[in-house]
C-alpha cells in the first residue's frame, strides 16, 4: 500500500462521511446493544478484514489520539499490522502497542487482559452483528425480533446444546443481553472475555462493515451472558498458566513446538505477556 | 358473562374475489367453535384473520385480555398481539412442519414457548417438556429427537403440546386432522376431545371434516363462497340442517 | 525455547514487492499499457466499469493492469477510489431511446421501426480459436453504413399502444442510493435495480438462468436488447437548465414475459427490465430475468420459494466485493476462536467419549 499522505483526507474517511459515522456511533451509545444501520463505505482493504472496525477508528481518531490495534491479542499479526500503517499513513497518529498508553484501541477477537480505563475507546471489528443470524438468516425477520423482544429462539439454541452435550456449546461469538433489554453479538471475542463486557470503564463500539451495522456500550452498561439458573455461564480456558510468564489469569494460545506433537501454552494478549516478563515473571518454558 | 373472542364484522378480500365477507360470532370461555366448508369458502381466511396472521379489511376481533380486558386485536400494536401470539393464543396448522421447528429437538420444541415467556431453568424446562410429551402420547426416552424421525401422527401430537404447554386460553386449529390416516386421526381426536375437556380449553376448529366437530365442537358455523351461511349448536346443525348447502355438505359425508 | 512470531511489517513489505515484481512479470516481453488494455481488452474494462460503479474507462483499464487481470481485485480497487471521490450532484436520468445504437435487437418482433442491428457482436462467431491473432494481424476495415437519423423507440412501446404489457407509469420520486444508505429490506424495485446493475455477473447468471430452469419460472422474452452510447446531462443551479456533460456507453435489455394475471390485474405480458454500463449484454439479459423473478410480490404472484425470487437472498449476495471479502478473510489468523473450539471439543469429548471409550477397552 503506497499512498500520499495528502491525497486523502485525515484518517482517510471525507467529513461527511465520518459525521454520518458519529450519528451512527452515537445513535448505538444512546440504544446500548441496538445494531444502528450505517452506510459502510468502500475501504481499501477487504470487507471482512475489519472495514467496520477501521470505519468507527477513523470517525473517533483525533490527530492526538495513540492507536494501538491488537489481532487475536497480537500487535504483530500481518493484518494488525496492515489497519496499524494504514492510520500511521492516512492520520498521522502515534501508535503503541502498551495496552495502557492508548487512547483508541482496535480489536479483532480480544479485549485486552488489562483492566481498560475511562477515557479510552476500544472498537471491536465485527463479521456477523446479528446474534439471531444462524437460528433465523432473514434480517426482516430478525429486526422484527430484536424490536419486539423476541428471544425464546436464542435460549432454545443453548437448550439444544445441553440436551446434545451436556453443556452450553458456544465457545466464542457467546451471545449476551445488554442492559436487560437488547441481545447481542459480542464478536467473535472467546467467552472468557465475555465478563469484560459488562462495567468496562472505557467506551466500546462495535463495527461490521460489510453487514453495514455499528452498535455500542456506554461506559458502565450491565452485560449479562445468556444461561440457564441451572447451568450459569462460565467463562473457561485452557487449564495452563502461560508458558512464557507464568501468567494463571489469561486467555492462552495453543502452540504445537515440535513435531511429537509437543505443545505449550501462551498468552494471546501479546503486550501483557511482555509487560510481565519485563517485571520478572517467569513461566516454565521461558528461557 | 364477558365472551372470550367476540367477532364482528370480518370482512377480507383478494382483489374482487372475496375471501370471507361480514363475519360475526361470540366465543365464550371453554366454548369449541367448529367452522366447517369446503375448500375456498373461505374458512381458512377468515381463520388466519382471527389469529392476527392476516389483516382484515374490515372488522373487529375483540379479545378479552388477562390485564386489560377486552381490546380489539385487528388494531392492537404488533408487539401486543405478537406477545399473545405466544402466551394467550396457540395456533395448531394442518402441516405439522410449518408448527414446529424441524432441526430442534422434541424437547426444544415443547420448551420454546416456555423460554419465550421468560422460564431460564433448563431443568424445570425440560421436565415440563418431558410431562407434555406424556400427556399428547409421546414416549419419554423422545425428548432428544428432533421431529424429522417422528411419523406425521406424533409430529401433529408434538405441534399441539408445543401450543399448549403454556396454557393458553383460546386455541386456533386449522384442519388439525388433515393429511392423517384414519386410524391416526381417530387418536388424534381422542386426544384433543381430552385435552380440550382437562385444561377446559376454548377453541376454533376449522375443517372440511365433519366428523371433527361432531366430536369437537359446540356450535357449527358452516361457510360457503365467504359467507356464513347457517350457525347453530352442532348437533342441531348436523342433524336437522336448515341451508340447502349445509344439508349438501351433512349428506355428503353421510355417504362416506 | 518458543519465540513469539514476530516481523509482520516486513512480511507484508517484502510480499508486496514480490508481487509487483510477479505482476510485471518476463521484462523481456514489452509491458502491457493501459491504452492497450483499454482498447484491447474492452469488454473486461466495461465489466469492471459496471460493477465498480464508476464510468471511467482508463481507470478501469488501469485497476485491470494492477490487479494482474483479476477482474474481481480490479472492481474493488475502483471501488475503493469510488468511495473518496466527491459528489457534486446527480444527472438527469438518461434517456435511452435517445440511444445511438451500435446493437439492437427483438427476439419478439422479426422486423419493427428503428430496424434490427446486429453489431460487434460474438453470437455467431464459431468458437474456433484463431491463430493468426497469435502473429500481430492487421484487421480489414469493417464496412460502414450511415445511421439512420432520430430516436429508436423501445419494442415494449408498441405492446403498450395495445394494452398487452404492464403499464410503467413515470415516478419522479429521487431513488435511494445504494452507496449512501445501508441497504434494508424490503428494497423497492428502484434499489433492487440498482444493487444489481453493480452486482456480480457470474451470480446473476446463475439466478438468472435457475429460472429458466424452473425455479421461478416467468417464461422471458427478449422484447429487445439495445447497446450504444447516450448523452448525460446534469442540471447547472446556476443556468435553470440541463447540459450535457459526457456520454457513455450502456447496454439495456428489456424482457417481455408471460403472465396469467392475478388477483388484482388482467392478463397482460410484464416487464424485467437491465441497465448496465458498457457493453455488457449477458448481465443485463441476466439482470432482467431477476429484475422480473423479484416482482413476483408486486404482481400478486406465487412465492414458489425460488432462490431468485427472495430479494433479501438476492439482494444479501449479489456483490462480489462484500463476498469475496468476507469469504477471503477466513485465512485471517484465528488462533483465539480455534483455540476455544480445541477446548470446547476435548471437553465434550471428555465427558461424552470416557464412558465408551471405558466399554471399548472392556
Amino acid at each position: 500500500m503506497t499512498m500520499q499522505n495528502d491525497a486523502y483526507n485525515f484518517a482517510y474517511l471525507d467529513e461527511q462521511t465520518k459525521r454520518m459515522i458519529r450519528r451512527a456511533i452515537l445513535k448505538g451509545l444512546a440504544i446500548p446493544g441496538y445494531q444502528v444501520p450505517f452506510a459502510s463505505r468502500e475501504m481499501p482493504m477487504p470487507y471482512g478484514w475489519g472495514t467496520g472496525g477501521v470505519q468507527v477508528s477513523a470517525a473517533v481518531l483525533t490527530p492526538e489520539d495513540t492507536f494501538k490495534v491488537i489481532d487475536q491479542g497480537a500487535d504483530d499479526t500481518t493484518n494488525a499490522v496492515s489497519i496499524r500503517t494504514f492510520f500511521e499513513r492516512t492520520a498521522g497518529v502515534a501508535t503503541t502497542t502498551t495496552t495502557r498508553n492508548a487512547t483508541v484501541i482496535q480489536t479483532r477477537h480480544r479485549i485486552p487482559e488489562e483492566p481498560l480505563t475511562e477515557g479510552q475507546i476500544l472498537v471491536y471489528q465485527v463479521p456477523i452483528p446479528e446474534p439471531l443470524r444462524f437460528l433465523e438468516p432473514r434480517e426482516s425477520e430478525t429486526r422484527k425480533m430484536h424490536s419486539l423482544e423476541e428471544y425464546g429462539l436464542m435460549h432454545v439454541k443453548l437448550y439444544e446444546d445441553i440436551a446434545r452435550h451436556g453443556h452450553i456449546a458456544t465457545s466464542y461469538a457467546y451471545p449476551v443481553k445488554v442492559e436487560g433489554r437488547y441481545v447481542m453479538d459480542p464478536s467473535p471475542i472467546p467467552k472468557f472475555d465475555n465478563p469484560k463486557l459488562g462495567n468496562m470503564a472505557a467506551i466500546q463500539l462495535f463495527g461490521a462493515g460489510r453487514e453495514q451495522r455499528i452498535y455500542a456500550l456506554p461506559p458502565y452498561t450491565q452485560v449479562v451472558s445468556l444461561d440457564f439458573e441451572d447451568h450459569p455461564f462460565v467463562a473457561s480456558k485452557a487449564d495452563h498458566p502461560c508458558g512464557m510468564c507464568g501468567a494463571e489469569d489469561s486467555y492462552l494460545d495453543e502452540v504445537i513446538i515440535d513435531d511429537a506433537g509437543g505443545r505449550m501454552f501462551v498468552c494471546s494478549d501479546t503486550d501483557y505477556c511482555e509487560g510481565r516478563q519485563t517485571a520478572g515473571h517467569k513461566g516454565k518454558d521461558a528461557a | 358473562m364477558t365472551p372470550l373472542l367476540s367477532v364482528q364484522g370480518i370482512t377480507k378480500r383478494y382483489g374482487h374475489h372475496i375471501g370471507c365477507a361480514d363475519v360475526s360470532f361470540d366465543l365464550y370461555p371453554g366454548e369449541v367453535m367448529g367452522i366447517v366448508g369446503e375448500s375456498g369458502s373461505g374458512k381458512s381466511t377468515l381463520l388466519n384473520c382471527l389469529a392476527g396472521h392476516m389483516t382484515p379489511d374490515a372488522g373487529q376481533v375483540v379479545f378479552d385480555t388477562r390485564a386489560d380486558g377486552p381490546r380489539d386485536t385487528v388494531t392492537m400494536s404488533e408487539p401486543a398481539r405478537r406477545m399473545l401470539g405466544r402466551t394467550d393464543w396457540a395456533f395448531v396448522h394442518q402441516n405439522a412442519r410449518d408448527g414446529l421447528r424441524m432441526g430442534v429437538s422434541a424437547g426444544g420444541n415443547v420448551g420454546e414457548r416456555l423460554m419465550a415467556v421468560g422460564a431460564r431453568n433448563y431443568g424445570d424446562i425440560r421436565a415440563q417438556a418431558t410431562d407434555w410429551l406424556g400427556r399428547v402420547e409421546i414416549d419419554a426416552t423422545r425428548v432428544d429427537d428432533r421431529p424429522t424421525t417422528f411419523s406425521g401422527g406424533m409430529q401433529q401430537r408434538l405441534q399441539i403440546a408445543r401450543n399448549l404447554v403454556t396454557g393458553p386460553r383460546l386455541v386456533f386449529m386449522d384442519e388439525p386432522t388433515g393429511g392423517l390416516d384414519v386410524s391416526v386421526q381417530a387418536r388424534l381426536l381422542d386426544l384433543l376431545r381430552g385435552l380440550v375437556r382437562d385444561m377446559g380449553l376454548s377453541a376454533i376448529i376449522v375443517t372440511h371434516d365433519l366428523a371433527v366437530v361432531r366430536l369437537l365442537a359446540d356450535r357449527l358455523m358452516v361457510m360457503k363462497s365467504g359467507h356464513v351461511v347457517e350457525a347453530g349448536l352442532t348437533d342441531q346443525v348436523l342433524d336437522d340442517p336448515q341451508h340447502a348447502y349445509s344439508q349438501l355438505l351433512v349428506s355428503s359425508v353421510l355417504q362416506v | 525455547m518458543y519465540v513469539a512470531v514476530k516481523g509482520g511489517e516486513r512480511a507484508i513489505e517484502n510480499a508486496h514487492a514480490w508481487l509487483a515484481e510477479e505482476r510485471r512479470g518476463d521484462t523481456g516481453v514489452a509491458e502491457l499499457s493501459v491504452a492497450q488494455i483499454r482498447e484491447q481488452l474492452k469488454l473486461a474494462v466495461n465489466r469492471v466499469m459496471a460493477e465498480g460503479s464508476l464510468y471511467d474507462p482508463d481507470l478501469a483499464a488501469l485497476a485491470i493492469k494492477q490487479a494482474r487481470g483479476d477482474l474481481i481485485e480490479a472492481i474493488f480497487l475502483v471501488r475503493a477510489y469510488r468511495t473518496t471521490l466527491p459528489r457534486f450532484g446527480s444527472s438527469v436520468p438518461v434517456h435511452t431511446g435517445a440511444m445511438s445504437c451500435d446493437r439492437r435487437i427483438s427476439a419478439t418482433f422479426k422486423d419493427l421501426p428503428g430496424g434490427q442491428v446486429l453489431g460487434p457482436t460474438f453470437d455467431y462467431t464459431h468458437r474456433l480459436l484463431d491463430f493468426k491473432l497469435m502473429a500481430d494481424g492487421q484487421v480489414p476495415q469493417a464496412p460502414t453504413r450511415e445511421a439512420a437519423p432520430g430516436d429508436v423507440p423501445h419494442v415494449t412501446e408498441f405492446l403498450n399502444q395495445e394494452g398487452l404489457i404492464e403499464l410503467a407509469p413515470q415516478d419522479d420520486t429521487p431513488p435511494p442510493d445504494l452507496t449512501r444508505e445501508p441497504l434494508e429490506m424490503p428494497a423497492d424495485r428502484a434499489l433492487r435495480l440498482q444493487a444489481l446493475t453493480r452486482a456480480d455477473e457470474g451470480f446473476t447468471l446463475g439466478l438468472a438462468y435457475s429460472t429458466q430452469r424452473g425455479y421461478g419460472r416467468n417464461h422471458a422474452f427478449v422484447g429487445e436488447l439495445r447497446i450504444g452510447s447516450v448523452p448525460v446531462e446534469m442540471e447547472i443551479p446556476e443556468l435553470g437548465f440541463a447540459i450535457e456533460i459526457g456520454e457513455v456507453t450502456l447496454t439495456e435489455c428489456e424482457t417481455v414475459n408471460q403472465f396469467k394475471g392475478s388477483k388484482t390485474e388482467p392478463p397482460q405480458f410484464t416487464r424485467g427490465y437491465g441497465l448496465v454500463f458498457g457493453q455488457t449484454e449477458r448481465k443485463a439479459i441476466s439482470m432482467a430475468l431477476v429484475d422480473r423473478a423479484l416482482r413476483w410480490e408486486e404482481l400478486g404472484e406465487d412465492n414458489v420459494g425460488a432462490p431468485a425470487q427472495d430479494a433479501e437472498f438476492v439482494l444479501y449476495h449479489a456483490d462480489n466485493i462484500q463476498a469475496t471479502g468476507f469469504l477471503e478473510h477466513i485465512k485471517l489468523p484465528h488462533y483465539v476462536d480455534f483455540q476455544s473450539e480445541l477446548e470446547l471439543v476435548r471437553k465434550l469429548r471428555r465427558a461424552a467419549g470416557a464412558d465408551q471409550l471405558q466399554e471399548a477397552a472392556e
